[in-house]
């Protein structure tokens, strides 16, 4: 049996592997061909990311990527394809910081509050979804897309207006947004336990405190989805609805819980950011929720995958930025390698999965002709 | 003239199993030639390789007197071969004349398809084969035995000379049967050349020109049906007497389990059901029998719970449940055997303890209140896996790895032990070879004596007449006879089933 084990890790584990190496090749005969220097390109961004500094910004790049991956993942689960991360996010983020600059509350209880909001906010708004598909029969993808324009270009771009503070605030030009939330209302970044194991962090970089909420939503994720009622039932579903019916399970019911979960927790990616900056940008880091969709089909729904599969993205988004610098390349070879990651990793889980059921139909037969009942 | 198909020393292995080994096959064109054998034994592997789907590791495999090797389905397609599944291969969402033209649509100028091409050439094969079908339907919305037409029509669209059905006769009744018989005899007439499994022997010894049988992935015996009788063959392919349904004394009890009174069910405005009543008490088999789509799968959605009742009350153990969900009904003691275990009755890719939760994941020692009891579950699986025979080397093996026959048995097995008051049991036996069936047989008897009340619907009479103690007919919605199994033949219900048995009715 351990045996068979580790071919199932092996097996699990060559499939996405495959998928990087196949992105690495193809970018690179993609550089060939426009001119550069595949080596030299990606030395640059492997010796960029090696420093410290780089390496928190993967890392706070990595936090909210992860927790989209885990919001898409919910949805993934049950077969429901919550495209709608994006508008959730900026809509909950945007809501949450005006909301949690209203008040001044105790330390802890204000980030709380903040967290609760933007939640509620991103939950009823996926959930708008959930219910359109149960009641009326709307494909969830539409539903989620156009809810996604109407939250970015309808109620974030209004909102951002309405909630703006008077003047740049902070660091001035280009930084601004809504009203800045108190002290009491913020996570404290992570530099000090950082530092325990390292040196110390320069450039003012900060790693974001919302690393911690991250891993407990990913482990909640995880404890959830295998170890629970609710999280049986949600699997069910997802692999087959209509035994998961016979077997007691409401769809209908399903689906609003699912997407309302999915986009509560959708309704944290924008967290890191406005915890960052102390307040809602007015021109946000947008695209996460799409990625975060990404980050969770390369990491099979399973929370350790995701976190890998975040900081494969986070490390590609962050340490291209040198190529600007260094000029061995231009930068946009990592929406080729994200975009070839994704197509090859589709195909290569298929192959694994095809392959994996053979041999468990093998392994099953072979076990009872051994020992026959 | 050549054989239509001939196969000489066919083998192949999975690692540790051996599915046929030296398998030889003459088919002759024109002939109806039926391939008997217990499940397991080697029939479909065989089917598969000729049908291009896996490819043999020894032996020669002649078409029309050539000697082909299959890579894919398509090769066999080309030569002429076409196959309908046991298990169907249909799109859902898609209508009959899309599902039948899917892969080979004709088309029209910039790729466009040709509908009305499509339509007549579905209408012409329809009408030269008496296969009657409605083109603009759903196939969702059709019953088991429409979906097999439409794939029997898939395959001769397609040009198929020779047709392999599997198990084909397994959803029919008796009249269905005859209906499918007739039509195999004028796709004979018209020159193509049947290839058909089954396990009914009367069946086969009644539509086959040849019978070859297989045992263990072996060719035991190739026989004209004149020279050999249902017991011959019987012995041929189990080496014993084949077990039968029939139950000894009565059971019956007068306290009421299962109390169905006036049930009206509707779908998409049209009445499927009709104020149907009857009560099933402790201890008691009560059959239901009917040409399916008469409105039995609509009853037993609403007995349990995925479909609503437009009137009556379901009363389970004195409560009416009607109102309720799946899941509370569950609860109160309504266990479910669906009739297709694929479909409805199991998660496949997960682990047989996981499919053994599933309908009972809310209670004890599956769960244990808001958490999964995975050591109980494990447990109760190790223990369903024990009594129930189920074949497997584990109970973390996905579910798509046992075979058909101990899928069935996990499924029965997990539903006779959630101590149930009412079983409702659908098919329970469709598909699964001779000793699958009888241990099935054997659960569901075990389980009449101590007390369960059970509502059995099949297409298998004998099974039916066997294991009821009442048998109610269904025809068009509404229960049009109850009929007792100890004076019933299976003729004689089969007449009612179809209208035949009231004077001047259908």
């Amino acid at each position: 049996m351990k045996f068979a084990l580790g071919r199932r890790m092996l097996l699990t584990m060559a499939a996405p592997v495959t998928a990087i190496l196949f992105a690495l090749v193809t970018s690179s005969i993609v550089l060939l061909a426009s001119g550069s220097n595949p080596v030299a390109a990606f030395g640059d961004m492997v010796g960029h990311a090696s420093k410290l500094e780089t390496m928190v910004d993967i890392f706070n790049r990595a936090t909210p990527l992860f927790i989209a991956g885990i919001a898409a993942a919910i949805g993934f689960r049950m077969n429901l394809f919550n495209i709608g991360v994006e508008g959730q996010y900026l809509l909950a983020g945007l809501v949450a910081a005006h909301v949690g600059s209203l008040f001044l509350l105790p330390p802890v209880i204000h980030f709380m509050f903040i967290m609760i909001v933007a939640m509620t906010v991103g939950g009823a708004y996926a959930g708008f979804a959930g219910v359109l598909k149960v009641t009326r029969g709307v494909n969830e993808v539409i539903s989620t897309i156009m809810l996604n324009a109407i939250a970015i270009s309808g109620l974030v771009a209004y909102l951002i207006r309405v909630w703006q503070a008077g003047d740049a605030i902070q660091g001035g030009v280009g930084r601004v947004g809504t009203t800045p939330i108190p002290e009491s209302g913020l996570l404290p970044n992570l530099n000090g336990l950082l530092e325990i194991v390292t040196r110390e962090v320069r450039q003012g970089k900060e790693l974001t405190g919302m690393l911690i909420v991250a891993i407990l939503v990913g482990v909640g994720y995880q404890v959830l989805v295998n170890r629970t009622r609710f999280g049986f039932d949600l699997r069910a579903s997802g692999i087959n609805p209509f035994a998961a019916q016979v077997g007691g399970v409401a769809p209908k019911r399903m689906v609003v819980i699912a997407m309302i979960l999915s986009g509560a927790v959708a309704g944290l990616v924008g967290l890191p950011e406005v915890n960052s900056l102390g307040f809602f940008a007015a021109n946000p880091i947008q695209g996460l929720g799409f990625t975060g969709i990404a980050v969770a089909l390369l990491g099979r729904n399973h929370t350790a995958g995701i976190f890998v599969s975040a900081l494969i993205f986070a490390f590609l988004d962050i340490s291209s930025g040198v190529l600007q610098f260094t000029g061995a390349a231009s930068r946009e070879i990592v929406v080729i390698m994200q975009g070839v990651i994704i197509l090859a990793a589709v195909v290569a889980y298929e192959v694994a999965r095809r392959a994996r059921e053979r041999e468990e139909a093998r392994a099953a037969a072979a076990a009872l002709v051994e020992a026959p009942a | 003239m050549a054989p239509a198909i001939e196969l000489r020393g066919i083998t192949k292995r999975f690692p540790g199993v051996v599915a046929n080994e030296r398998v030889d096959l003459t088919v002759d064109e024109g002939e109806i030639h039926a391939i008997c054998g217990e499940n397991g034994a080697g029939k479909s592997t065989l089917m598969k390789i000729l049908y291009g789907m896996q490819s043999a590791d020894e032996g020669t495999m002649k078409i029309f007197g050539d000697e082909v090797h299959f890579t894919s389905p398509t090769d066999a397609i080309a030569l002429g071969i076409g196959m309908v599944h046991q298990h169907f291969m249909l799109a859902d969402q898609l209508t009959v004349l899309e599902n039948v033209i899917l892969g080979a649509e004709p088309t029209k100028s910039l790729g466009r398809i040709d509908f009305d091409k499509a339509h007549e050439h579905l209408k012409h094969v329809g009408d030269a084969y008496g296969l009657d079908v409605h083109p603009g339907d759903l196939v969702e919305d059709l019953e088991v035995g429409e979906r097999q037409r439409v794939e029997i029509i898939k395959v001769l669209y397609r040009g198929a000379k020779v047709l392999i059905l599997d198990e084909p006769t397994a959803v029919l009744v008796p009249q269905e049967v005859e209906e499918l018989f007739r039509n195999i005899r004028e796709l004979k007439a018209a020159g193509s050349t049947i290839l058909f499994i089954d396990h009914k022997l009367d069946e086969v010894l009644e539509i086959a020109d040849t019978i070859t049988v297989l045992r263990q992935g072996r060719t035991v015996a190739t026989v004209k049906p004149n020279k050999v009788s249902a017991r011959d063959l019987a012995e041929l392919m189990v080496g014993s007497e084949l077990p039968t349904p029939a139950t000894t004394e009565s059971t019956v009890t007068d306290e009421v389990a299962l109390d169905v009174v006036a049930v009206s069910v509707v779908d998409d405005e049209r009445v499927v059901v009709e104020d149907v009543s009857f009560q099933v008490h402790k201890g008691e088999v009560v059959g239901i029998a009917g040409v399916e789509g008469n409105g039995q799968s609509e009853l037993v959605d609403a007995i349990i719970g995925t479909r609503a009742v437009s009137a009556g009350k379901i009363v389970l153990l004195g409560v009416d449940v009607a109102p309720t969900s799946v899941r509370d009904r569950r609860e109160r003691g309504l266990a479910y055997i669906p009739q297709d275990r694929h479909r409805e009755g199991l998660l496949l890719p997960a682990p047989l303890w996981e499919n053994a939760a599933l309908g009972h994941q809310t209670r004890p020692p599956y769960s244990k209140g808001f958490w999964i009891d995975r050591e109980g579950a494990r447990k109760q699986t190790e223990l369903i896996r024990k009594e129930f025979d189920v074949r497997t080397p584990g109970v973390d093996v996905p579910a798509h790895a046992l075979s058909g026959g101990n899928q069935q048995k996990l499924i029965v097995g997990r539903e006779m032990t959630s101590n149930p008051a009412v079983l409702v049991a659908e098919h329970p036996t469709r598909g699964i070879d001779v000793g699958a069936q009888a241990a099935v047989w054997e659960d569901i008897k075990a389980a009449r004596a101590a007390g369960l009340a059970t509502l059995l619907v099949s297409a298998d009479l004998e099974e039916l007449i066997g294991l009821s103690d009442t048998i109610v007919v269904m025809l068009r919605g509404r229960v049009t006879a109850t009929v007792d199994p100890a004076t019933v033949t299976p003729r004689d219900l089969g007449a009612y089933m179809t209208g035949a048995a009231e004077a001047g009715a259908a």
